[in-house]
């Protein structure tokens, strides 16, 4: 398992660090957005925001997709639980997410429904298998990274005709919701706020491949670099970001290239243009409604689908007014800068989107980041 | 334990945990007789008595108790009895003293094959002698088949300090070392290596172990200059590490190059989404010493088999809201936080 090592490898990691430094434009800031939640955590975990220079700031994204997954989506799972004969089957991450009034799978759970921790939505159609009599519900979801799991696990379930499972699907795409943070970026009259490049994906993207960000990186004018998780991944996406942007470029670069490539994974997206179909409308926690970005199971596989089985209708829960995750997601505001910050709300008692999931700006500045922050105040 | 009757003997192959076994009447005597007592043989328990009868030096005594549920109840590098045994002498020695006997209670779920609870038995017996411990007292209750998980098993047990070195946690100061014996998330990994949804191949083996030899060898070479040793067990090295920086008013700062930690336990954490630093370690031990005698003691904890990858991982630090923190690989720092709510696996 020597790729542990190799992309933490310290020399390498400063030297990229170095030459980070000796590139940036001491006559300007530059506003980077990773995406992904998994990057947002490997910068804190890695520590790799303390070595950056100081005008250059990381805007931590939307792409946790435990914590964009709305509150009423999470209340209808819960209720549907407490039936009898219900199993749902959910990620480990998913367990804690707070739907209203701080329930969760967790605590449903220990109240006495049964919902079972996975790994793959695989181990949900064997549950089926074996309690033939008991109703599989799958908790899916997940940006294009775990999508195609789903897919799969579907096709097997229409192919052997495994009637006691459905999907409860909650996917969402990671174009939709970069487009619209982009647009928003755009709008803003603040020069301070704009955004000026973005980590891209990595395990989306060895899914997805590289195209569906061309468009964005063209349209939107901002460069995008796919990078992976590790340390010396980000630290080579930052570079090749701060490049883009020195020499007014706005291209979609690959640094992840021993995992992503620029037409992504065939079969995956086969499997999932074969499984699922684009929702009109979907409601992503702390950013509203967003068209086309999100994915049902498609008619070919109705049968399948949990919310035409059973009543799943979504309730929508109002977020703490006070709670600033919508500012926090777009980039215009710091975990520290929200009043609830570390008040009434922390980890074991998530309010906003942000501190739902390990991965959320918010928990990742808690958990690994807050130390800074008298110092900084 | 103090049923004399002795019955035929129980189906020790094909049979399982009944009800009876728990009842009182002559099966339970027969499971004692036939089980504990072998498994644990020692002059105290054999009185058969209500309760044991011992000397004691005189002086102060260390008094602990710790109950253990586990799934799977078998895993690589030991089982629910090792854990029992050695878990509870750890937390005697760890307050400076010599383990000297233990007590042990059994819940027992109807079902349970009796050819398991005999190993699990004879592992205690074996832990306990290898450690100059003896079991001399004990319980056994059954409850109906999915009231219970196998086997709970609780120990008590007592020891005598024959020394006048007093540790405690608000005894670090700024400046004290932190020695970690050895690689850390042995034990969750090997736990869920084992787990029936996960199941994947790997040679990790529990670190499960009795302290007490390596505990004793550190207070003589470090005597006074030992603050206090913990077992970094559940929670793993970031909880215990949390603990003391709470209870001593401190924060410490460790190094992320300096933790030892097997290969394939850091791959599994990585494939599992998992923090090694919050996983479970069964035979580990930190340990504040003053500065002064940190090499020492260091050098004195790698001359035991349990100890030779000991290092020294931080320092404690002035910190007002007692943070534990961590310069990372590439010298970057970050907290390491309490855990918050049970371990959970990251999806992607």
């Amino acid at each position: 398992m020597q790729y542990l090592d190799e992309f933490r490898y310290e020399p390498l990691a400063l030297r990229l660090i170095n030459q980070i430094a000796a590139e940036t434009s001491c006559h300007r800031s530059y506003r980077f957005m990773e995406f992904c939640g998994g990057h947002t955590h490997a910068l804190a975990r890695y520590g790799i925001e303390d070595l950056l220079p100081k005008n250059i700031e990381m805007i931590h994204g939307p792409g946790c997709p435990v914590c964009v997954l709305s509150a009423g989506r999470i209340d209808a799972a819960i209720r549907l639980a407490k039936q009898d004969n219900i199993v749902i089957c959910a990620y480990g991450d998913l367990m804690r997410a707070p739907g209203s009034r701080g329930n969760s799978l967790l605590r449903a759970r220990a109240s006495g429904a049964d919902i079972r921790m996975i790994y793959s939505p695989l181990d949900a159609l064997k549950i089926a298998m074996d309690y033939p009599d008991k109703e599989i519900v799958f908790f899916a979801i997940g940006f294009e990274t775990t999508t195609p799991p789903t897919a799969l696990a579907v096709q097997i379930a229409q192919r052997d005709r495994i009637k006691n499972f459905s999907v409860f699907c909650n996917h969402v795409l990671t174009p939709a919701a970069m487009r619209h943070i982009l647009t928003e970026s755009q709008s803003l009259a603040s020069q301070r706020l704009t955004i000026d490049g973005i980590v891209g994906p990595a395990h989306v993207s060895a899914v997805i491949g590289c195209k569906p960000y061309q468009e964005i990186a063209k349209n939107f004018t901002k460069p995008i670099v796919i990078a992976g998780f590790e340390t010396l991944d980000i630290l080579q996406a930052l570079l090749m970001l701060l490049r883009q942007v020195n020499t007014q470029r706005a291209d979609i670069e690959n640094q992840y290239d021993r995992a992503v490539t620029d037409q992504g994974n065939y079969s995956a997206i086969d499997a999932m243009a074969d499984a699922f179909e684009l929702r009109e409308s979907f409601e992503w926690r702390g950013i509203g409604h967003l068209s086309n970005s999100a994915l049902g199971l498609s008619k070919k596989y109705c049968t399948l689908d949990s919310e035409k089985r059973f009543d799943m209708s979504a309730v929508p829960v109002l977020d703490n007014p006070a709670c600033e995750c919508g500012q926090i997601l777009r980039g215009r505001k710091k975990p520290q800068e929200c009043k609830l910050f570390g008040n009434a709300c922390r980890p074991d008692t998530p309010l906003g989107a942000c501190m739902v999931s390990a991965e959320g700006a918010c928990a990742a500045h808690w958990a690994y980041g807050r130390f800074r922050d008298e110092v900084r105040a | 334990m103090s049923n004399t009757h002795r019955r035929s003997k129980i189906d020790l192959i094909d049979g399982v945990v009944e009800l009876s076994h728990g009842a009182g009447g002559s099966a339970m005597a027969t499971l004692i007789s036939e089980i504990f007592y072998p498994a644990f043989n020692n002059d105290l328990l054999l009185q058969q008595n209500d309760q044991a009868i011992f000397n004691v030096d005189a002086g102060r005594l260390a008094f602990a108790t710790d109950s253990f549920i586990v799934s799977p109840l078998f895993f690589p590098g030991g089982n629910i009895g090792s854990l029992a045994v050695n878990g509870t002498i750890n937390d005697i020695a760890l307050g400076g003293a010599t383990p000297l006997y233990l007590s042990a209670s059994f819940i027992l779920e109807e079902g349970l094959p009796l050819k398991n609870l005999l190993t699990i038995a004879k592992t205690m017996g074996t832990c306990a002698h290898s450690a100059g411990v003896k079991i001399i007292t004990g319980d056994t209750k059954v409850v109906e088949r999915g009231k219970a998980d196998g086997v709970f098993i609780t120990t008590t047990g007592i020891g005598v300090i024959r020394n006048q070195i007093v540790l405690s946690a608000n005894q670090i100061a700024p400046g004290d070392c932190v020695i970690l014996s050895g690689e850390i998330a042995d034990h969750g990994v090997a736990i869920l290596s084992k787990r029936e949804n996960l199941n994947f191949e790997t040679n990790i083996i529990s670190d499960q172990a009795a302290l007490h030899e390596l505990i004793q060898l550190i207070l003589e070479v470090g005597e006074d200059n030992i603050r206090v040793m913990r077992d970094p067990t559940r929670g793993g090295l970031a909880s215990a590490l949390n603990e003391l920086a709470e209870k001593s008013d401190i924060g410490f700062v460790i190094n992320e190059n300096k933790i030892p930690i097997n290969h394939s336990v850091a791959a599994a954490c990585e494939f599992l989404g998992l923090d090694p630093l919050y996983v479970a370690n069964e035979g580990k031990l930190i340990v504040v010493v003053a500065p002064a005698a940190a090499a020492d003691v260091l050098g004195a904890m790698r001359s035991h088999s349990l100890g030779r990858q000991a290092e020294i991982i931080g320092v404690a630090t002035e910190d007002s809201r007692f943070f534990v923190q961590m310069v990372t690989r590439i010298g970057g720092r970050r907290i390491i936080d309490h855990l918050s709510g049970e371990l959970l696996p990251r999806i992607c």
